[in-house]
């Protein structure tokens, strides 16, 4: 596969073309902040973004979706979003968890509607060139990415590298006439690069390898850390919502105003929620706050793991550090709170 | 295009049996043969009024239609109950392990139930019936909050009582009427003489207050944790291991359980709360 460098003037150019042939969504600005978003206009796309207020999950999950409509005591019909897209400027610790969410979704049981969404991306990645305030993707490994995306762009001054990663990435770069093959500088500027982000992603250092986390975690269950931090906990599932890794869905039926007819939804759900786990007569399962807060924290560090080679199922974002009102969640002084009581090893 | 996991095949309530005051058994026939294996749930759906999970109560042996004995204790539950014979319904499933019956081969099968645990167990008990030669012997022990409240009690104190290879014992929370049987917890009943414990398993189904203590006493009388089968219901909506309502540890109930023994799940916090 090819690796190209263009001048971003010409990127710009190449972007204008995109938007008018395809559906593209990419980075822009809102308010001070910024967001994945229909794309109108190529000037209005932000390689130069710190963090998303949401992370791209939301193009292969919605927060909401139509798995099938139905008739009442009649037949089912699938309901599936099968337009291809192109998904501008995923940094690479959400492209790790956008492979997590390929593997969770499709291993076991193929569920159709994410893949569908998923088999029907295309995905220009770019390398971080500035760090938010709360990232530590170089704590877990995930400042950097080798798959899963069909182009990844890193900025080198004035212009970008591009790597062609698979056919679909090949294809759309065919289109941006001005790209000329990457130079041996480029190459350069561009390890550069990634030799920075792996180090200079951390604005919260995890004292230990990420994959310690789950012997960490094995004998943490009856830390206080948990009743400590869920203590100040509103449940609101803040946490939940930002994450890019997280996917727990709620399952639903709507019938429409004529009775007759309806529609099977899926929706985010989160396992801080009060109500995530109660059943009929009333029972809830981690009805108590610590319980919900270590849940989330496990299932990162050490449940989802197992599913997925081992990986740890947090990549360092900082979305949620941001999103907690009562400054709670930040896995990295959770888990670092362990490792100061526990020790290593 | 690989099918949609999320919809049903059609089918028709036929019978509706009341059990007790709040319980009712519904006779299923599916538009098409419905296979599953003792143990395994499915999700129901009352069109337009949702989905709730439930394990079949009958044989696995019969494929052209389920029953399924539903207590009302949530929205979907109570609107079943108000469903009369003809009811169009929706199934999804088989969902989850089952019992695993052939381990159960050559050993005492040791059943501690209680309320609507009894469900599913029905339905092993009436798979074990089936080859009742296999094993060394059948022993229920089962409870309800008063003999009203006892599911299938015809079969319970009649036929099922005279089965060769099988011995049955009942109680209850709360006395009244003709009752001249145990009084007291399903714990009550269960004794380390019941059966030889290094050659049986034991089987736990019912409200999770009352598989927390009758597992406890089981592991006290000598049951190795690995022998210990316990039904970990949980809010199981998805039924494909995505959507993390039923994570029990590391665990989706819906796809790894909903049967797990002891062993595997004692290590983590809290597993009846």
């Amino acid at each position: 596969m090819s690796v190209k460098k263009i001048a971003k003037k010409d990127f710009v150019e190449f972007v204008e073309t995109l938007i008018r042939k395809e559906r593209v969504f990419g980075v822009q600005a809102k308010g001070d902040r910024f967001d994945f978003a229909p794309l109108e206009s190529a000037q209005d796309l932000r390689l130069d973004y710190d963090v998303t207020l949401q992370p791209p999950k939301k193009f292969f999950q919605p927060p909401a979706e139509v798995l099938m409509t139905f008739e009442v005591g009649g037949g089912y019909q699938s309901q599936y979003d099968d337009e291809p897209f192109v998904l501008l400027g995923v940094h690479p610790y959400d492209m790790v968890a956008i492979n997590q969410m390929d593997e969770l979704f499709s291993q076991d049981n193929y569920d159709t509607h994410y893949m569908t969404r998923r088999n029907n991306a295309t995905i220009v990645a770019c390398d971080v060139a500035k760090p938010s305030e709360n990232v530590f993707a170089s704590s877990m490994g995930t400042a950097v990415v080798k798959s899963g995306y069909d182009v990844l762009l890193t900025d080198i001054g004035d212009s970008y590298v591009c790597e062609a990663a698979t056919e679909k990435g090949e294809k759309l770069m065919a289109a941006a006439k001005k790209a000329v093959p990457a130079d041996d500088a480029a190459l350069k500027s561009r390890e550069a690069v990634w030799a920075k982000n792996k180090k200079g992603l951390n604005r919260h250092e995890l004292k230990c390898d990420p994959a310690y986390l789950p012997k960490l975690l094995a004998k943490a269950y009856k830390h206080p850390v948990w009743e400590e931090r869920a203590k100040t906990c509103f449940s609101c599932g803040s946490c939940n919502q930002v994450c890019p890794t997280c996917y727990c869905f709620n399952v639903q039926d709507d019938v429409n105003w004529d009775m007759k007819t309806g529609k099977r939804e899926r929706a985010w759900d989160g396992c801080l929620l009060d109500g995530f786990t109660k059943v009929a007569g009333e029972h809830e399962f981690r009805k108590q706050r610590a319980d919900r807060f270590r849940h989330r924290i496990y299932r990162k560090g050490m449940y989802v793991p197992e599913k997925i080679g081992g990986q740890i199922a947090c990549v360092g974002c900082g979305r949620c550090v941001a999103a907690c009102l009562p400054d709670i969640a930040n896995p990295v002084a959770v888990y670092n709170r362990l490792i100061d009581d526990l020790g290593i090893g | 295009m690989i099918a949609n996991l999320y919809q049903p095949i059609n089918g028709e309530i036929v019978e509706i049996i009341d059990e007790s005051p709040t319980i009712k058994s519904f006779v299923i026939v599916p538009q098409s043969a419905f296979s599953f294996a003792t143990g395994q749930f499915v999700e129901l759906t009352l069109p337009g009024e949702g989905e709730a999970p439930f394990t079949p109560s009958s044989s696995p042996t019969v494929t052209e239609k389920m029953e399924i004995t539903i207590m009302k204790a949530g929205r979907v539950t109570e609107r079943l109950h108000n469903c009369a014979k003809g009811q169009p319904i929706g199934i999804r499933g088989p969902y989850g392990n089952g019992y695993p019956i052939d381990e159960f081969v050559g050993k005492h099968v040791y059943i501690v139930g209680g309320g609507v645990g009894l469900a599913p167990i029905r339905s092993l008990f009436l798979t074990l019936v089936d080859r009742i030669g296999d094993f060394k012997s059948v022993v229920c022990r089962f409870g309800a909050r008063t003999p009203a409240d006892f599911i299938y009690k015809d079969a319970l104190l009649g036929p099922w009582q005279k089965l060769d290879g099988v011995n049955i014992k009942l109680t209850v929370d709360q006395a009244n009427g003709d009752w001249s049987g145990n009084v007291g917890v399903v714990t009550t009943i269960l004794n380390p003489k019941d059966v030889d414990i290094a050659n049986a398993v034991a089987v736990v189904c019912g409200p999770p207050i009352m598989m927390k203590f009758a597992t406890v006493n089981l592991l006290e009388y000598g049951f190795d944790p690995k022998t210990v089968y316990l039904s970990m219901e949980k809010n199981m909506s998805c039924g494909v291991g995505k959507c993390g309502h039923c994570m029990l540890g590391k665990y989706y109930v819906c796809k790894d359980g909903p049967v797990f023994t002891y062993d595997q799940v004692c290590k983590y916090p809290k597993i009846w709360e």
